[in-house]
């Protein structure tokens, strides 16, 4: 998107990955030698419960710790939350959403009432079944936000997911994330 | 010189802040560390342990069944000479209490870290000061981070610190729980080497352990003892007041990042200004250069070293501001204002230095504060610059005063 400084706020349900996401993205910039900031939103969250997380990505050192309360980007993993949750609140003018959905944003957008700016919608838990058998939207959501933003390069964010989820899972798990991930930036839709 | 330090090149990372003070603990390597799981604490003891199950360090690590019984084992083993520490947080700390005033008492140069949490009731597990300021008396030194940097930096500077023979006190040093403590943040980790030639091997001047010069640990103390050991304690963390710059400076030379007791920005030319501890100095300097961007003169002390009290360093910083806003993130309550807020009081009256000065608890329980409520304080403190209402004199930041909506 160009900006110096890019303020993401995710959106998920408990046990979809919105957290881990947040920080792998985080992380990325750390690759492309920018200042970033991944920090989830702890409550009393369990399975299931609507969550938030933030990545802060910017060409300058990052001094805020608070909250994004005027997101750039609102990635939204679980469109169920549009019905409970004020996912746009705040969200700038020029701002975007990228939602989880099997619909193209014609159809996705009245879910978005009076939603006038910028919709992506990529189907990233039908990707996540396709690919690794669960509803796993984390990873292609972001491939989703890595193509429609550029904030990193899609080389760079494959490399963070085979690296931080290479940690702990077995290759075939974290090579279906990466293909998962490559397909979802390939198959991101707009208007 | 013999003494030149050669500024070393450290490598940068993305690493949660209690995983920051992980590292920190792993290239120190401690003799014993001792320590019991609490959030949001519990990330720095399982990767330490980790770090222990994989033969990085030479560590004894005793995973121990309460914080009592964490910090009492550190109290054993530095009365025996070990490198001792340990990290808590919260209800936590709460629980060490007793064994707080002990390990000061003994003079044991014990460091924890502490991942500042709230306390309970209501029950809420997010971050304020409350659990680290409420433990102000206890005669340990108090190191408070901003930022993830400083956090890693803190503990590393905390051993010589503690360690210092002018000093020889334990030492806390504060993280915002969640804020740094779960956030994935950026820092420059030193090189291994570089940490182990900085806190060098630690050898005691007395030590249970050391048969050829048998010493008491814990004896009683009659009246005749106690109250002078316990002005020689009093002595010992004031000497911090010299030891923790000087140490400061040191580790500026060997990386480039230097410390002190306050940090100004962009203090010399402000009209008003904020006090304040901790993560939350973040959002005011934001605060602060969109203000100064409009030509609004507005400045910040933050204080890193809150016991000792540094009074002279706050007072000669303040000197010439016409009003301060000073921020607390606790609940310690029940005086005119919040702590910082009274000591400060102490340090200005004493030194005959006048100027209006308001109280504002803010962001207790994880209670998120953005750049525009900090430029809120701004505006109102240029109000009473000017000669506005100072009332009330004790404030809660984000919340309406009362009567108000």
């Amino acid at each position: 998107m160009g900006k110096e400084t890019l303020e993401i706020r995710w959106h998920g349900r408990g046990g979809q990955g919105a957290v881990t996401a947040s920080k792998m993205l985080a992380e990325t910039a750390l690759e492309e030698g920018k200042y970033f900031l991944g920090n989830p939103d702890y409550g009393a969250e369990r399975m299931g419960a609507p969550i938030q997380a933030y990545t802060r990505i910017s060409i300058h050192p990052i001094k805020l710790y608070c909250q994004i309360t005027e997101p750039d980007v609102v990635l939204v993993l679980d469109s169920t939350l549009l019905d409970t949750v004020d996912v746009l609140e705040g969200l700038k003018e020029d701002g975007i959403v990228i939602l989880n959905i099997p619909l193209p944003p014609a159809e996705a957008r009245p879910k978005l009432s009076n939603y006038k700016g910028k919709l992506y919608t990529i189907d990233a838990s039908g990707i996540a079944m396709d690919i690794l058998g669960r509803n796993l939207p984390n990873v292609p959501m972001l491939g989703a936000v890595t193509k429609v933003t550029g904030v990193v390069s899609r080389n760079s964010m494959a490399s963070v997911i085979r690296s931080r989820l290479g940690a702990t899972m077995k290759e075939k798990v974290v090579e279906g994330n990466v293909t998962a991930f490559e397909k979802a930036y390939d198959n991101v839709l707009t208007e | 010189m013999s003494n030149v330090i050669q500024q070393v090149k450290g490598k940068v990372v993305a690493l949660e802040g209690d995983y920051a003070i992980a590292e920190a603990l792993r290239q120190i390597n401690p003799d014993v560390m001792a320590a019991y799981p609490i959030t949001p604490q519990t990330e720095i003891v399982q990767k330490f342990s980790e770090f222990y199950a994989e033969g990085v360090v030479d560590t004894e690590f005793v995973p121990v069944e309460s914080e009592h019984a964490a910090l009492s084992t550190c109290v054993g083993a530095s009365a025996a000479g070990a490198r001792a520490m340990t990290a808590t947080c919260g209800a936590g700390l709460a629980l060490m209490w007793e064994i707080l005033w002990c390990a000061s008492g003994l003079r044991l140069p014990i460091v924890m870290a502490v991942v500042n949490r709230s306390l309970s009731a209501p029950l809420n597990i997010l971050t304020d000061q409350t659990d680290e300021m409420a433990t102000r008396d206890a005669g340990w030194v108090q190191l408070y981070a901003e930022s993830h940097q400083e956090a890693y930096d803190n503990i590393i500077q905390a051993v010589r610190i503690a360690e210092h023979p002018d000093v020889m006190l334990p030492t806390m040093c504060g993280m915002a729980g969640f804020v740094l403590g779960h956030a994935l943040g950026q820092l420059e980790l030193l090189p291994d080497e570089a940490v182990r030639k900085f806190v060098h091997i630690y050898h005691p001047h007395y030590s249970l352990l050391d048969t050829d010069c048998p010493v008491t640990f814990g004896a009683f103390d009659h009246w005749d003892y106690f109250f002078p050991h316990k002005r020689q304690q009093w002595e010992g963390l004031n000497n911090a007041l010299r030891v923790i710059p000087e140490i400061g400076e040191e580790f500026g030379r060997l990386t480039g990042r230097y410390y002190g007791l306050v940090e100004p920005y962009m203090l010399d030319d402000a009209e008003v200004a904020i006090v304040i501890i901790g993560s939350a100095a973040g959002a005011t300097r934001v605060a602060i250069d969109e203000m100064r961007a409009e030509g609004i003169k507005v400045g910040m002390l933050k204080v890193r070293c809150y016991r000792p009290f540094p009074a002279d360093a706050i007072a000669e910083a303040l000197q010439g501001r016409k009003a301060v806003a000073v921020l607390d993130r606790t609940s310690c309550m029940g005086g005119e204002g919040s702590p910082l807020f009274t000591e400060i009081c102490s340090a200005l009256y004493n030194r005959n230095i006048a100027m209006k000065i308001i109280s504002y608890t803010y962001g207790l329980g994880g209670y998120d504060t953005i750049p525009e409520e900090f430029c809120q304080v701004y505006r109102n403190l240029l109000q009473i610059a000017q000669g506005g209402k100072i009332e009330p004199i004790h404030r809660f930041l984000s919340l309406p005063e009362r009567g108000e909506s």
